[in-house]
């Protein structure tokens, strides 16, 4: 596996802050987030829609789109602080350090490209090959991907490709310059149910068998389950809960996450919804004082509405909750959504 | 691909037909032919005789017939104003038009898609913002004000450059040119940005459109996310996904470009063929204004032709699909 040899993490994020300047306003959407990715290792991230997953991911490849920016915080890349690099820098890293798989393959590739030619000039402006020895490599990483008859496909353009292979093209796009971190967000969502497990395990193996740690973004708490290491769970542009795959999924320690957990469809099980989180997730304007999921957490006490927990040790898992607090919640409050 | 070439062809071929009946028929039933070539003492029965020996008795059909097969072979009989035959005026006439519309579209492409460029990378930058105030007045300036506003600074008060005329000429076979003297040159350069400036404003917009759209796909946002250098994701992924559009428009000007030069060279007394037409409508020279006629079409024709083809070398989804999805669109 991961050829490191000190306990470096690969990647940190400390206290990263993302915001948006409105005219109403600034909007924080992402907030106080910190999480490491060891050398290696699959970082499963969840969380609902707008929760701030792919935020975080643009803002560690450096590719916020305005007026979003970083407003806070640190991003280290083995050691290397990379949020404040010059763009010119930043671009050196990205593709060679960090490689990226947005989720729509369809549109990720150019049309007027073959994708041999997105191969070879993604491998030369990164490493110092040859146009042939460049070519050579991108076949022989379209045959790694499963690409059959890769040594004709090459000359293809991205249109005569189905929507599954595309993502395989462009996982060879991510992976041909050799980056240590992958950050895929939600690399299956817009393919074929059919065709997602195949891309997930062929993107997992190939990590596996290059050393290259992945921070995988999706909504499919299945796919976390089988192919991360570590699960952070997002939540109003905060971490709830983050710890091992296992544990989050088993013992989730934080409200919300138990929630979320109750909502994975069990093989056998026939959708017997065990738990379901009423309500929805607050707009970026509206997030409550004190714990931003008070308003739809069954065990939310005074203390909830007013102090905003950390994450914070929960046995094996950290999670930002005051039930794992010395503390307490304090003197309970009935839940507003149900009230409602 | 061959089969949509050839359907490609015989539309062309039904176009020209089609301008060929408006050319005819201007020939054929506005005033009378007989009148305009015989003298006031002609008897009728010269006349009746000449309408016979003419042809001009014979079926509408056959009649168009011949017309058609004497255009192809250029043949569109003597000018009424100057009884020289139509096919070697025109012939004279059209490498001085050839060559204006040529520069100006040169000039259209060569200052507009950078600018164009420019202003989409860059759209919030103050000299962007200064490129589209000026653009508006290009487009929205009539392009005899701008002829006469460039020879009134340029010839009439820094006398730099002259005001109409091609200069001197050099004759290669049968063509005249402009490109191979100091003094032709010269006089290129007004008439062809007077020409060329709504082009090029065209062309500035369009890009610019088409790059801030392109800056926001996908394919652009993956290309940075691989680390590839701006000037390739500019100049390289953005801008060659702006080009179908470019040739459509460039195209349709081109065409534009020939057709609109009468405007061009009546203002700077060019010897085109757009004022050999100004000129043929005062006379009501029928023979000129029908071969006219058929030359522009002829030329629309061949762009069309020449952008269909040009789709296929750009965009590989064309090639493999016979062609009929973006093309069939304009
Ligand atoms: N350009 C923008 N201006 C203002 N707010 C924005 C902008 N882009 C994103 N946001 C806000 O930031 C928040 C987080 O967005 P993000 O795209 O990270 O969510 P996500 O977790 O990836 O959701 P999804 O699962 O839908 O992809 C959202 O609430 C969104 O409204
Ligand atoms: S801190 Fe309170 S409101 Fe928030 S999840 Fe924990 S118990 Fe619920
Ligand atoms: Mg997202």
């Amino acid at each position: 596996m991961a050829a490191a040899s000190n306990n470096q993490p690969l990647l940190e994020v400390r206290s990263l802050r993302v915001e948006f300047p409105t005219r109403r306003g600034t909007l924080l959407a992402v907030d106080d987030v910190s999480f490491d990715i060891a050398p290696g290792e699959v970082l499963g991230v969840v969380g609902e829609s707008g929760a701030g997953k792919s935020l975080t991911g643009n803002a560690i490849i450096g590719l916020l789109e305005p007026p979003g920016r970083v407003a806070g915080g640190e991003i280290r890349l083995e050691g290397r602080r990379i949020d404040n690099l010059p763009y010119e820098e930043m671009r050196k890293v990205r593709g060679a350090r960090i490689g990226a798989i947005f989720q729509d393959p369809l549109t990720s590739l150019n049309p007027l490209y073959s994708v041999g030619r997105q191969l070879v000039e993604t491998i030369q402006t990164h490493l110092p090959l040859s146009a042939s020895e460049a070519r050579t490599r991108a076949i022989e990483l379209l045959k790694e991907v499963g690409i059959p008859g890769a040594e004709m496909r090459i000359d293809h353009y991205p249109h005569q490709f189905s929507g599954g292979m595309r993502q395989r093209v462009v996982i060879a796009l991510a992976l041909c310059a050799g980056p240590r971190l992958i950050v895929a967000d939600e690399p299956t969502t817009a393919l074929d149910v059919s065709i997602q497990a195949q891309i997930i395990a062929l993107l997992k193996r190939l990590c596996r068998e290059h050393g290259t740690a992945v921070m995988l973004v999706t909504h499919d708490m299945g796919v976390i389950a089988e192919t991360a290491d570590r699960v952070a769970v997002m939540y109003a542009g905060r971490i709830a809960e983050i710890g091992p795959v296992r544990d989050v999924v088993k013992h989730a320690k934080h409200p919300y996450t138990k929630g979320l957990m109750g909502s994975i469809p069990s093989l056998g099980v026939r959708s017997e919804r065990l738990t379901q989180i009423d309500g929805a997730m607050p707009r970026l304007t509206e997030i409550p004082p004190g714990c931003a999921f008070n308003p739809r957490c069954g065990a939310r006490g005074q203390r909830c509405l007013v102090e905003r927990p950390d994450l914070m040790a929960a046995g094996t898992t950290r999670a930002a909750c005051w039930l794992h607090d010395r503390g307490g919640v304090g003197p309970a409050v009935g839940k507003e959504t149900v009230d409602a | 691909m061959l089969a949509f070439i050839l359907r490609r062809l015989l539309q062309s071929i039904a176009v020209l037909l089609a301008v060929g009946v408006v050319a005819f028929s201007l020939f054929r039933y506005v005033g009378d032919p007989i009148n305009a070539m015989v003298g006031q003492d002609t008897t009728m029965e010269e006349r009746a005789e000449l309408r016979t020996k003419l042809g001009l008795n014979d079926p509408a059909p056959v009649q168009f017939f011949h017309f058609i097969a004497n255009a192809a072979q250029g043949k569109f009989g003597l000018s009424y104003r100057t009884s020289e035959p139509v096919g070697r005026l025109i012939l004279e006439r059209i490498p001085a038009t050839l060559e204006l519309s040529l520069c100006a579209a040169v000039f259209a492409l060569f200052v507009g898609v950078p600018m164009g460029v420019y202003t989409g990378l860059y759209p919030k930058h103050w000299s962007s913002r200064l490129f589209q105030a000026v653009s508006l007045i290009g487009i929205s300036l009539p392009t005899f004000l701008i002829g006469i506003l460039l020879i009134l600074v340029f010839a009439v008060w820094l006398r730099l450059l002259p005001s109409f005329g091609r200069g001197e000429t050099v004759q290669i076979g049968w063509w005249t040119t402009n490109f191979l003297t100091w003094s032709g040159l010269k006089a290129l350069i007004l008439p062809s940005i007077t020409l060329g400036l709504f082009q090029l404003t065209l062309l500035m917009r369009l890009v610019r459109s088409e790059m801030l759209e392109v800056m926001r796909t996908d394919y652009i946002k993956f290309a940075r996310a691989r680390g590839l250098t701006n000037r390739a994701i500019n100049f390289g992924h953005a801008l060659k996904n702006t080009l179908v559009p470019v040739i459509t428009v460039t195209g349709l000007q081109l065409g534009a470009l020939i057709a609109f030069a009468i405007v061009t060279e009546t203002v700077f007394a060019w010897p085109g063929v757009g004022q050999l037409f100004i000129q043929s409508v005062q006379f009501s020279d029928i023979p000129v204004m029908a071969a006219y006629l058929m030359l522009i079409g002829l030329l629309f024709v061949l762009i069309n032709l020449t952008v269909d083809l040009l789709y296929f070398v750009v965009d590989p989804r064309l090639r493999s699909q016979g062609g009929t999805a973006r093309v069939a669109g304009h």
